[in-house]
């Protein structure tokens, strides 16, 4: 209840994600304990924890794929079993575990972020396929809208997985170990741009990330808050900027451009 | 070729083409799933479904359907039960549907030769009411492609994502289920209880070979499935052979043709 108040006065900086005294147990063995936490619109959470700390499970009931054992999970107020614009959600899985031969093209699964409750009637019209166009664009995976999705390296494929989760242009996206797999360079690159979408976008961030280093140097090496082995690091958007809205894709366009032309870009993380 | 134009031939026909279109389609969804050995299942569990429905006297395919139906609940219930093994549930089922058709056959009398038909496939012998249970089912299979095509590619690609969407998941496992299994009891007299799970099976896994993107992959099914029902027919036909049979292994030609085509392609580039 308390909590529910403070969504309402936050105004815009209301809570997107809030967990209430969860708790998640599997065959008697408890992953999660009363764990109450609230992520604010426009944050930057940093799930850290060692393996089988629950940061998969944490982040699956928070998407509606599990349901807490105990407690209430909340998205912007409601109860994720009630909860119905899942098109505000952008969710990237940890490593899909599609089939390589599977007969899909990077297109085709970039427009499936579209596919949802409300549009199940529809069909995919001239607006969708620009929209797909743009999240193609904003991934420079432009060039590879034809190829099917197994054909791609692990970093392609991740880039289709986050343009298929932008698509919707999603308040919230939800990361789980996005750079697993990925050599260090694409992965500095992929976080590269993560950082800019939190800076320049209304949009908030949770992610779980093995990969400490760059989590840490964004997000601060203390964690704002613990429960049992999960850790979570923020960023509060305060720190950033001001609420604006502006076109993700054509800024994450600019990025791109920006950083195939050489130029030096500034790492706009660095200069806190 | 006077057999040709021969009005049991002409309905094996009408009958041919719509399940060379459904069956596919279904079996499509089914492969990309990893869910290829349902249909061998619930034909298995449907051929007791029609030898009780001789032995009490009501329509076999219906009685046949209903135990299809009845299967692949039970599948999927087997299948939480043992998660990581699910494929036990499959050949759990499969063989006590055997069974129980077995057990149902020897207790009536004079049921030999439809045994044979049905396990065998009798496309020759489908009368009007087949005819109308195959269009009704080919129907309700088009239809929902047709209006849920993107929906069914994201579950079938990608359930969590279906699921975080906001799709009613479960409502279409279920609507796939009973499609499966309406499909498959529609298809037991034309191709047998036997050799249906080839013509679901075998057009998807030419399409693997083929298709670039989903939209080829569902083009191909239809095309592949079409061409070895409509040529097994005639083949079959004229020269006196057992429809199913050479329907099924026109099916595994094609397949065989596209992997040399496929390798010579390889080596020629």
């Amino acid at each position: 209840m308390q909590k529910n108040a403070i969504t309402a006065a936050a105004g815009c900086h209301q809570e997107v994600v809030s967990l209430d005294n969860v708790s998640f147990s599997y065959q008697q063995q408890n992953v999660i304990t009363n764990l109450s936490f609230g992520v604010k619109e426009r944050d930057f959470v940093g799930l850290i924890g060692t393996n089988g700390a629950g940061k998969t499970t944490l982040l699956r009931m928070i998407v509606g794929l599990l349901k807490p054992t105990a407690g209430s999970v909340r998205l912007f107020g409601e109860e994720v079993s009630a909860f119905k614009q899942w098109e505000k959600i952008g969710y990237v899985p940890q490593k899909n575990a599609f089939n390589p031969l599977f007969p899909a093209t990077v297109r085709e699964v970039v427009l499936s972020g579209l596919y949802n409750r409300n549009k199940i009637f529809r069909k995919i019209g001239k607006d969708d396929q620009r929209k797909c166009e743009d999240a193609l664009q904003a991934m420079g995976i432009e060039d590879l809208r034809d190829k099917r999705i197994g054909q791609l390296s692990g970093g392609q494929q991740q880039r289709a997985f986050l343009a298929r989760a932008l698509i919707n242009n999603p308040s919230l996206l939800i990361l789980d170990e996005p750079t697993v797999g990925i050599d260090t360079e694409t992965q500095e690159s992929f976080f590269h741009m993560i950082k800019h979408m939190h800076q320049h976008h209304n949009m908030t961030f949770l992610m779980v990330s093995h990969d400490l280093d760059m989590i840490l140097s964004y997000l601060g090496e203390r964690p704002a808050a613990e429960s049992g082995k999960l850790k979570f690091h923020i960023k509060h958007s305060h720190e950033t900027q001001d609420c604006v809205e502006n076109d993700l894709a054509h800024s994450l366009k600019g990025l791109r451009e920006q950083m195939e032309s050489g130029k030096e870009v500034v790492l706009i993380g660095d200069r806190n | 070729m006077e057999i040709v134009t021969s009005e049991f031939f002409q309905r094996a026909l009408v009958g041919g083409l719509l399940i060379g279109v459904t069956a596919p389609l279904m079996g499509l969804f089914l492969v990309l799933r990893r869910l290829s050995m349902i249909g061998d299942t619930l034909s298995h569990v449907s051929i007791a479904g029609v030898a009780l429905g001789f032995l009490i006297g009501v329509y076999p395919i219906a009685v046949g359907l209903l135990f299809a139906i009845a299967a692949s609940f039970a599948i999927e219930k087997l299948r939480k039960a043992y998660k990581t093994y699910a494929e036990l549930s499959i050949a759990i089922i499969m063989s006590g549907g055997v069974a129980l058709a077995s057990l149902l056959f020897t207790m009536g009398r004079n049921f030999n030769m439809n045994v044979n038909s049905y396990l065998f496939g009798s496309i020759y012998t489908l009368n009007n009411t087949d005819l109308y249970v195959i269009g009704g089912v080919t129907a309700a299979v088009l239809i929902v492609i047709r209006t849920q095509v993107k929906e069914l590619f994201l579950l079938t690609f990608d359930e969590d994502a279906a699921a975080v969407s906001g799709l009613p998941v479960k409502f279409y496992n279920v609507m796939i289920s009973v499609l499966t299994a309406l499909v498959i009891s529609a298809s037991i007299k034309i191709v047998g209880a036997l050799l249906v799970s080839a013509l679901l099976t075998i057009p998807a896994a030419c399409s693997l070979i083929v298709a670039r993107s989903f939209r080829q992959s569902v083009m191909t099914v239809v095309v592949v499935g079409e061409l070895a029902v409509v040529s097994g027919l005639l083949i079959a036909g004229v020269w006196n052979l057992a429809p199913g049979g050479t329907i099924v292994l026109l099916l595994i030609a094609v397949l065989l043709m596209l992997l040399l085509i496929r390798r010579g392609v390889r080596v020629g580039s």
